[in-house]
């Protein structure tokens, strides 16, 4: 990371021609662009081609970012546009919030996988595999949350909604996370305590 | 709850659930579960992509231009342009179909019967003022076309 630059000072430099000033926005934007595209495509391949796709998009546009939004934010926003295109393309079905079904696939083979999971003690990886288990419209508002440091109001603007919807999907997302886990993870959870 | 663990609550909901989490054990309870989920979330690891991706992302932008910003393609000059062109258009109908009009025939006064006065096929079987309109029409898209053509070039040269 640059010392000192922050996410304006980059983009000014970069918009006055200095393109390796980039690099430093993929450095340490392309972890959260690239789990926010698995969380909805649910494919590694996949997720880097998009996630390179968003870098490459938001470089092109870049004199469009006003700064009236965190850099993080307008990012986001490119990230989850291209992923939810890439699913139409191909045709794959974006399971809705109350689709439970698509999944259920998932819950068996975490069932299955248990005994493995169980040796992996680790407190990180049990949340990031809970939430892999969770819907990609779940999956993907936590990740915001939590790891994007975006607040509800960014979360509504990267997701096209309002502000309360965001705050019902966020408190939905939990609630059903907290499920996964004491289905799924509970002996590992009394474990960690 | 969640809005009390994130700080979203306000300061009456905040001595609300405190209050609750002194007095009533199962809200107790239950803040401690949520607290934990919290944590196991704060403390969730982000997915990484391969050791190549920024690599791979520069190698991709350097056969890349910035575009220019939106806002440049978007002149304001050229709607007003195009308004104004329009507009006059518009006016110069108006003035000589209101000039071709009878105003002292007729007892009404009224909007409506000095409208109907009007002969419109009058107006538009004349064929010089078929001729202006055609020609006015086909001057302003030729100067519209040339106006964004030298844009479009400029823009090339400064990307």
């Amino acid at each position: 990371m640059s010392a000192g630059f922050n996410d304006n000072e980059i983009i000014s430099n970069v918009l006055k021609g200095n393109q390796a000033a980039y690099a430093e926005l993929v450095e340490k934007y392309s972890s959260y662009v690239f789990s926010l595209c698995i969380k909805v495509v649910r494919s590694r391949e996949d997720a880097e081609e998009i996630a390179q796709d968003v870098f490459v998009k938001a470089y092109k546009y870049l004199a469009d970012f006003k700064g009236n939004s965190k850099f993080s934010t307008w990012l986001y926003t490119i990230a989850n546009n291209t992923a939810i295109s890439f699913l139409r393309k191909r045709k794959l079905n974006v399971a809705s919030l109350d689709n439970e079904k698509v999944f259920e696939t998932a819950d068996m083979n975490a069932g299955h996988n248990q005994v493995i999971m169980a040796e992996q003690k680790s407190k990180a990886n049990m949340v990031t595999k809970a939430i892999n288990m969770l819907n990609p419209d779940d999956a993907a508002i936590i990740n915001l949350f939590y790891k994007g440091e975006q607040t509800l109001e960014e979360i509504a603007m990267i997701l096209g909604i309002e502000t309360n919807t965001a705050k019902v999907r966020l408190h939905r997302a939990r609630t059903r996370l907290k499920e996964k886990m004491e289905t799924y993870f509970s002996h590992e959870v009394k474990d960690l305590n | 709850m969640w809005e009390y663990i994130d700080g979203l609550s306000s300061a009456e909901e905040k001595i609300l659930i405190e209050n609750l989490l002194q007095t009533q054990q199962e809200w107790g309870k239950k803040y401690n579960e949520l607290l934990e989920v919290n944590s196991l979330l704060t403390s969730a690891e982000l997915d990484a992509p391969s050791m190549r991706f920024t690599k791979n992302v520069m190698e991709e932008i350097a056969k890349q231009h910035i575009a220019p910003a939106t806002k440049s393609y978007i002149n304001k000059n050229i709607i007003w342009g195009i308004g104004i062109f329009f507009i006059s258009l518009i006016v110069s109908a108006l003035i000589y179909g209101f000039s071709q009009m009878d105003w002292s025939s007729g007892g009404s006064n009224t909007i409506a019967d000095n409208l109907q006065k009007v002969d419109f096929s009058k107006i538009f079987n004349n064929t010089w003022v078929n001729a202006f309109f055609v020609v006015n029409i086909i001057l302003g898209l030729f100067l519209l076309d040339a106006y964004l053509s030298n844009k479009k070039k400029k823009f090339r040269k400064e990307a």
